[in-house]
């Protein structure tokens, strides 16, 4: 099925249509299969809205968000935003497609030049797309102030600030060119509890002021519960469930979404204990079920 | 705060006067710097500083000792040896730069283009540069002499030649490293071309090593330079050290002076450039080296020195009376770090907890609580520059670390750990040594310990492996730890944990690198064997979710301070420390999606900004 959409025609209101998106990559030696990282993969994304990708290590969540930003070889099936087939766009189109579509990746230790100070590492993406330093100057001070950081971080280096402190410095360099779709790339596994909680709501305020999309990458259930308005299930590299978040996330009907959702523990002793049994009798029901077939 | 800020190419300036400030601060870097700044001195005023051509010859003056006209004498045709020494250091440093120079331009781009691109280039770069490396390097010049003539110059480009490997593969492989960086990924996503990536992000990479390596290099050309010419086959109309090293080594009978001052040259100068890598690569090294503390050396440390001492195998004091059913008492536990200027950074401070038999404590905190270094204080595997600053663990009625000691007694731990203390580590497949087969792992420290043979230790790890939920026993006995899973090699870290039937098993983080449904699954193992074992458990963890699951009691940490401890349901349901509550707050679990969690009434970003504020206040205290 090709449902390649061009320049706007038929788009509807999608901000973002993956379909039938598959992503391999080649393996060393003469003539080995390539490795199948991604499936038939169908997701969109609509203005303002958050689709939340959830999914054990391995699962592909990561490698789609990175398809979706150029960084992964898309092998078949199209991506496309705002209507254009973006799925093997050159490096001159990425260039523009950069003011909408922006990233924020997992450890924000690695996710900032060491050696750049704050301030060149939010200047970059504007001096890209041709503006003066003297604007850029400007917006970075929004920016900061944006993200809740003091005005003087454009003088320091990362190394300077706490880990809840760099995600903030790289969630305001995906904003700097105030794009439409920020492709979140776990961005709060690396923190602490308390330190996700701030930027959830950093994530969720920036959201209501400017309307951005997510595409928001975790393998935190009741992370992607909290943020998103929809959740597409991955498992082995395809999409298993997808749906309204309230729905996926609390009444899951795929067995994987089940047991992943009852997998994560709860902070009471008693109800984590009643969770658990329920568990175990789901892990039960579904040993049972798989082995009647073969039974039969 | 309006301060008009440059936002451009600063941060290399930055970081390098730091970096110079640190070369001239060690004192082998000062005099490098000092000799090779003389040595530039006197190439660059060689006119000024002379009287003499360096090839004018008085045939009326041969072999003259040094007088007010020439210095330092003159050479076996009449030459003044100042004039042909100053010079010599022009010509000298001007062909080490060269060879520098081009080793640079040809190893430098290329070692950039084939670290970044891979690909084609890469192999064939590769291949050019095997080819290069294996000929013999004094080999070449001889026949690029006897091909081109004797000229210092064509001698030193193809030398400089001959070293670009070098460049081209310290920088393919520090391009290498850094190529997948994520910032360089996010620089790619704003849409930055190639050659913007390669000159901002990946050049500041090399940039450091390139410079240590040309400090070499131009000591080695040196060397390599005045070797050749002090053989007889330089270019003899060109003043150099190698020239004068040759003409003094032929009068060396008749005026042995003249061989002193080229070689004095040579060597002051290749000395100092090594001297200078090293200064450099030493300033370049963040880690600053901390001295041992010494006894009585200033007065914070005295003070600690004269109450803590190194603990020694006679002493053995008896524990406090009524605390010695307890299997575990830490109290009042202080653990530091000295720093540079002689102060020590507290980590752990006035700690206090006990756990008994059959008992699950959860020691629960974000990172830099202090929560690890309190399980690794017990376990005695802090790293060697920690100190016990305070307190006393005791183990089963007796100390490990008594009241006195200022580190934990490996002595007295090693009866324990192993056999009555085990650990299961936070990242399953870094604790297994990817050389040897899971099997011979269990089997070792089981012969070693419970003192059995090969085939009962065989026999044992089976059951055990069959123990922690492994379906297969024979099969993952066999296999090397690349061969299962995360969640897999985790168990068998527990089967080994379990081995030697241990009293305490001390847990670090043991689901965290686990995806979730795998975490449940040795959460399930854990607490099944704990209570078939009965053993006490210290499980240390960040996620209350695991803290419900398995703790009977739990210990709450900030900053390295306990602010909490009790019943897991009294202070899970109704938390008394405000930290305690801010970390339950913060659980996503049972909130209102996309409510704001920490920003009531304020945008997140002021919220944010408080929480910053706070923290710092709270590292502060």
């Amino acid at each position: 099925m090709s449902t390649t959409k061009h320049h706007g025609a038929a788009s509807g209101a999608e901000l973002l249509t993956v379909s039938g998106l598959d992503v391999e990559y080649p393996l060393k030696g003469f003539r080995r299969k390539p490795f199948r990282a991604l499936t038939d993969i169908n997701i969109s994304v609509k203005p303002g809205e958050t689709l939340g990708l959830v999914g054990e290590s391995g699962s592909g969540k990561t490698t789609l968000g990175r398809a979706v930003l150029g960084l992964a070889p898309v092998t078949r099936g199209t991506i496309t935003f705002e209507g254009n087939d973006i799925s093997h766009a050159t490096r001159a189109e990425r260039r523009r497609l950069g003011r909408d579509l922006q990233v924020v990746f997992q450890d924000p230790y690695t996710s900032l030049n060491p050696s750049m100070e704050i301030g060149s590492i939010l200047a970059e993406p504007l001096g890209v797309q041709g503006q003066s330093p003297a604007q850029a100057r400007a917006r970075v001070r929004e920016l900061l102030d944006q993200v809740g950081l003091p005005s003087d971080a454009i003088n320091r280096l990362p190394r300077e600030f706490s880990g809840g402190q760099r995600q903030r410095v790289a969630i305001a360099r995906a904003l700097a060119l105030s794009p439409k779709l920020i492709v979140c790339d776990e961005p709060v596994s690396a923190l602490d509890l308390s330190t996700q909680a701030v930027v959830l709501d950093l994530f969720l305020q920036i959201q209501r002021d400017t309307g951005v999309s997510y595409l928001f990458v975790s393998h935190d259930l009741d992370v992607v519960r909290h943020i998103s308005h929809r959740v597409a299930v991955m498992y082995h590299g395809e999409i298993v469930e997808q749906g309204p978040a309230h729905v996926v996330t609390r009444s899951p009907e795929h067995p994987y979404t089940q047991r992943l959702l009852l997998a994560s523990p709860v902070p009471d002793p008693d109800r984590q204990a009643k969770r658990r049994n329920d568990r175990h009798r789901l892990l039960d029901a579904q040993r049972l079920e798989e082995a009647s077939p073969i039974s039969a | 705060m309006s301060v008009p800020v440059e936002l451009v190419g600063q941060s290399g300036t930055v970081v390098r006067s730091n970096v110079i400030k640190k070369i001239l601060k060690n004192p082998l870097g000062l005099s490098a710097v000092v000799v090779l700044l003389f040595m530039v001195v006197l190439a660059v005023l060689a006119n000024v500083l002379t009287s003499f051509d360096p090839n004018f010859a008085n045939i009326g003056k041969t072999l003259a000792s040094g007088d007010a006209v020439n210095l330092l004498g003159t050479d076996s045709v009449g030459r003044d040896v100042w004039s042909r020494l100053v010079f010599g250091a022009r010509t000298t440093l001007l062909s080490a730069l060269l060879c520098a120079a081009v080793a640079i331009a040809i190893g430098l781009p290329s070692g950039l283009v084939a670290g970044y691109y891979g690909g084609k280039f890469d192999g064939v770069s590769n291949w050019l540069v095997n080819v290069l490396m294996s000929l013999p390097g004094i080999i070449v010049l001889l026949t690029v002499r006897a091909a081109l003539g004797p000229s210092v110059w064509l001698s030193m480009v193809a030398f400089g030649i001959l070293m670009a490997p070098g460049y081209f593969r310290l920088t393919r492989t520090a391009v290498q490293s850094v190529r997948n960086e994520l910032y360089v990924d996010a620089a790619r996503v704003a849409g930055l071309s190639d050659t913007a990536i390669m000159s901002r992000h990946i050049f500041s990479v090399v940039r450091a090593p390139i410079i240590i390596q040309t400090a070499v290099i131009c000591g080695v050309a040196i060397a390599i330079q005045s070797g050749l010419e002090f053989l007889g086959l330089g270019d003899p109309s060109v003043a150099t050290w190698g020239v004068m090293l040759n003409e003094g080594f032929k009068n060396i009978y008749l005026s042995p002076l003249l061989l002193v001052w080229p070689a004095l040259a040579i060597g002051l100068t290749i000395g100092a450039l090594v001297l200078l890598a090293n200064a450099i690569r030493d300033a370049l090294e963040d880690a600053e080296k901390i001295k041992a503390p010494k006894r009585g050396g200033n007065t914070a440390q005295a003070s600690l020195a004269t109450v803590r001492r190194r603990p020694d195998r006679t002493f053995s004091a008896v524990v406090e009376a009524g605390t010695e059913h307890h299997l575990v008492k830490v109290s009042h536990l202080g653990v530091g770090y000295p720093q540079a200027d002689g102060s020590i950074k507290k980590v752990v401070d006035d700690v206090s907890f006990h756990v008994d038999r059959g008992e699950v404590l959860g020691i629960v905190g974000e990172s830099g609580s202090g929560k690890s270094q309190t399980a690794f204080s017990i376990l005695g595997l802090l790293p060697d520059a920690a100190r016990i600053v305070g307190g006393s663990i005791q183990f089963d009625g007796k100390y490990t670390v008594a009241p006195t000691d200022d580190r934990v007694s490996q002595t007295r731990l090693s009866e324990y750990r192993g056999k009555r203390i085990s650990y299961i580590p936070q990242e399953p497949m870094s604790n297994l040594d990817p050389a040897f087969t899971i099997g011979y792992q269990l089997v070792t420290p089981m012969m070693r310990v419970l003192k059995i043979s090969k085939s009962e230790a065989t026999k044992r790890a089976l059951k055990l492996l069959d123990d922690v939920g492994i379906r297969f026993p024979e099969k993952t006995f066999e296999a090397y730890p690349h061969e299962v899973s995360g969640g897999m090699a985790q168990r068998v870290l527990i089967a080994g944990a379990i081995s030697c039937e241990p009293d305490l098993i001390i847990a670090d983080e043991p689901t965290t690198a686990l995806d979730v449904t795998v975490q449940a699954d040795v959460l399930d193992l854990v607490r099944d064997l704990q209570k078939r074992l009965g053993v006490g458990v210290i499980l240390v963890t960040h996620n209350f979710g695991v803290v419900a699951d398995l703790c009977d009691r739990v210990a709450v940490m900030q900053n390295g301070r306990l602010v909490e401890d009790g019943d897991v349901r009294d202070i899970l349901r109704n938390p008394k420390d405000p930290y305690t509550q801010k970390l339950l707050s913060s659980m996503l679990e049972d909130k209102e999606p996309m409510t704001m969690l920490v920003s009531a009434g304020m945008p997140a970003a002021q919220a944010a900004a408080r929480n910053d504020e706070r923290d710092e206040k709270e590292m502060a205290r």
